[in-house]
């Protein structure tokens, strides 16, 4: 906000008097009440629709909560905050919540932890690096339906590629659709596939805008490239961690198509997102209590925006 | 680069790195240097290519194949022949041809809105004088952090209760409001030498000549890395279209793909699937292809210098 152009607010208060130019304040005035309808015409649309499709659902959320209430249902009764007392108190809670740590846990730190690798491999060498660039980045733009369909196949226990490897190792195929820690691993694998390329281009440009002329000193000072990675890259690559660590959580708690398309029923791999789905729109139509999970699943995005943009106030400046 | 950087922190410096150039390095072409680039970049990268390759080049070689060719032990990898028999099954069990024609017109009418609604809230954002901007665009921040999974029941029960069920403009109107595109062409905007509309100022044009015949034509490759995002986002949107459609004929092409997993839940489908999803992966892999630059710079937006 500190490089506006033609930057003068309109609550300025007017010149002080014998200064030249005397007749800027009314001039500002007349044109500050047509700029005030003319920024309305421009923002409002867009305003009221992010009001009415972002905003207003996190209210009725909340309202919603606290009903007892069946999808299509006419009439819905006021229980409080019975739903929240139904999740915490059954096996949903340890059962759903689990799974949504891991899940999240491990897909954001294997597709930060491969993503760099990979950021590292493409730094170090000098042709061919758009293309790997591209290649590696292009499965974080495809459908996840299309591409949960293609890994569904590969996984098939009886005709897919996966288990005619395993078969030539003298291996039997795991049932990686009816096991549903196996579900679990399955689709983890396949959401860290899908993203890690994002977290390689973000890592890879990182890496690119390190100072230059540091990694010299240190490499004049002799220290080696592993020496080096460790205590100059690592610390000064830290505010590009902390964003994708963000943005890959909040992603990875939002994650939808791979599951529903890898293991509709969501044995297993009901996270958090996938639960309220299911109860809304699952056989349950349990619209009160998916509403209390939505809520839930919002709290927990809250707090890790919150942390961002602390760190964001601190660290990145957006203008 | 460092030695010809114009800020010098140190004046006398210079001499020190002149006078023992390159010590720790080897030459470029010897032969650890190989080596070493060879490991530690190229079959890395090699591999990791493979890795994103090989599953999207067996989905279009399973798409030729019969069913007899995927139901054995022994794995074929190639098709014994490019037989287009799964792609025309796919486009009869399921209307194909109207998900098609539904995903064009959702990601087309629903980008192109996104888009102007963007441009115009960035430019008033920046360019006109109002009250409580900085607010607002706290808000804008705060709706591009705000997940679209949370808000499908509730925008459910309100587009249900519109009559937007089964409609192509109850899948696209809750997504149009932008705060990704508006943020993301504020930054840019923010950029914009002052000088340039100064003098279009003085030349009397007014908000609208001054966006359209001189903010936006100097901001292109910014609108067009929005729009091309907003096209991938569009077309790859899977929960919402889900829930708001249970017809086949306002479906789009992933729920209709969803549809034909249904319908295809034996192992003999296996091929008629992958002509299904060769038939919605391959036109964003196209665009894709042609156009990475933009799509990368967009979705990585924010990261570094923001």
């Amino acid at each position: 906000m500190t490089r506006q152009l033609a930057s003068t607010p309109s609550t300025r208060p007017p010149d002080p008097p014998g200064r030249p130019l005397k007749q800027r304040p009314r001039r500002w005035s007349g044109r500050s009440r047509r700029d005030f309808f003319v920024f309305l015409a421009l923002a409002l649309p867009n305003l009221v629709l992010i009001a009415v499709f972002t905003y207003r659902p996190l209210i009725s959320n909340i309202y919603y909560s606290t009903l007892d209430w069946t999808l299509g249902s006419a009439s819905a009764t006021v229980v409080g905050l019975d739903n929240y007392v139904t999740f915490f108190s059954s096996d949903d809670a340890s059962k759903v919540l689990g799974t949504t740590a891991v899940f999240t846990l491990v897909t954001v730190g294997g597709s930060m932890f491969l993503g760099l690798l990979i950021a590292l491999a493409l730094n170090a060498t000098v042709r061919g690096t758009t293309f790997a660039r591209s290649a590696v980045f292009a499965p974080y733009v495809l459908s996840g339906v299309g591409v949960g369909l293609v890994w569904l196949f590969i996984f098939d226990p009886g005709y897919g590629v996966l288990a005619w490897v395993l078969r030539g190792i003298g291996q039997q195929s795991p049932q990686w659709i009816n096991d549903p820690q196996l579900s679990l691993v399955m689709v983890i694998l396949v959401y860290v596939w899908k993203n890690l390329g994002y977290c390689a281009v973000v890592y890879l440009a990182g890496l690119q805008s390190l100072p230059q002329d540091v990694m010299e000193a240190a490499a004049l000072d002799g220290a080696n490239g592993f020496r080096r990675f460790l205590s100059m890259s690592i610390p000064l690559l830290s505010p590009t961690t902390f964003f994708l660590l963000i943005t890959s959580l909040l992603s990875s708690l939002q994650a939808f198509d791979l599951i529903r398309i890898m293991t509709p029923l969501g044995t297993g791999t009901s996270t958090l997102i996938y639960e309220a789905y299911l109860q809304a729109f699952g056989a349950f139509n349990r619209a009160g209590y998916s509403a209390s999970i939505s809520v839930i699943l919002f709290a927990i995005l809250l707090v890790i925006t919150l942390l961002q943009v602390r760190f964001v106030e601190r660290k990145v400046h957006y203008s | 680069m460092s030695s010809l950087s114009p800020v010098n922190p140190d004046p006398a410096a210079p001499a020190v790195t002149a006078s023992e150039p390159f010590v720790a390095r080897d030459r470029p072409f010897s032969l650890r240097n190989l080596v070493q680039t060879i490991a530690g970049g190229y079959i890395p990268l090699m591999l990791a290519t493979l890795v994103v390759f090989l599953p999207l080049l067996w989905m279009i070689l399973s798409s030729f194949k019969q069913p007899g060719e995927i139901i054995t032990v022994d794995l074929k990898i190639l098709p014994d022949s490019v037989n287009l028999e799964n792609y025309n099954i796919a486009m009869t069990t399921v209307p194909f041809a109207q998900f098609f024609i539904n995903s064009t017109i959702v990601t087309v009418v629903g980008a192109t809105i996104k888009v102007l609604l963007a441009i115009l809230t960035a430019y008033a954002l920046v360019f006109v004088r109002f009250p409580f901007k900085n607010a607002i665009f706290m808000l804008i921040l705060v709706a591009l952090m705000v997940p679209p999974q949370v808000s499908i029941l509730p925008n459910y029960i309100l587009i249900a209760g519109m009559g937007g069920k089964n409609t192509l403009w109850g899948i696209i109107l809750p997504g149009l409001g932008t705060a990704f595109g508006t943020f993301l062409l504020r930054q840019h905007f923010l950029t914009l030498p002052a000088s340039i509309l100064e003098s279009a100022e003085i030349d009397g044009a007014g908000h609208w000549r001054r966006l359209w015949q001189i903010v936006a034509p100097v901001s292109v490759p910014s609108i067009a890395t929005v729009a091309l995002v907003t096209v991938v986002s569009e077309w790859n949107e899977y929960i919402w279209p889900l829930i708001i459609t249970d017809r086949p004929e306002t479906m789009t092409l992933p729920v209709g793909l969803t549809l034909l997993q249904n319908s295809e839940s034996n192992a003999s489908g296996w091929g008629i699937l992958m002509a299904g999803a060769v038939l919605v992966i391959v036109p964003i892999l196209v665009v894709f292809a042609a156009l990475q630059r933009y799509i990368v710079a967009g979705l990585t937006q924010g990261s570094v210098t923001g």
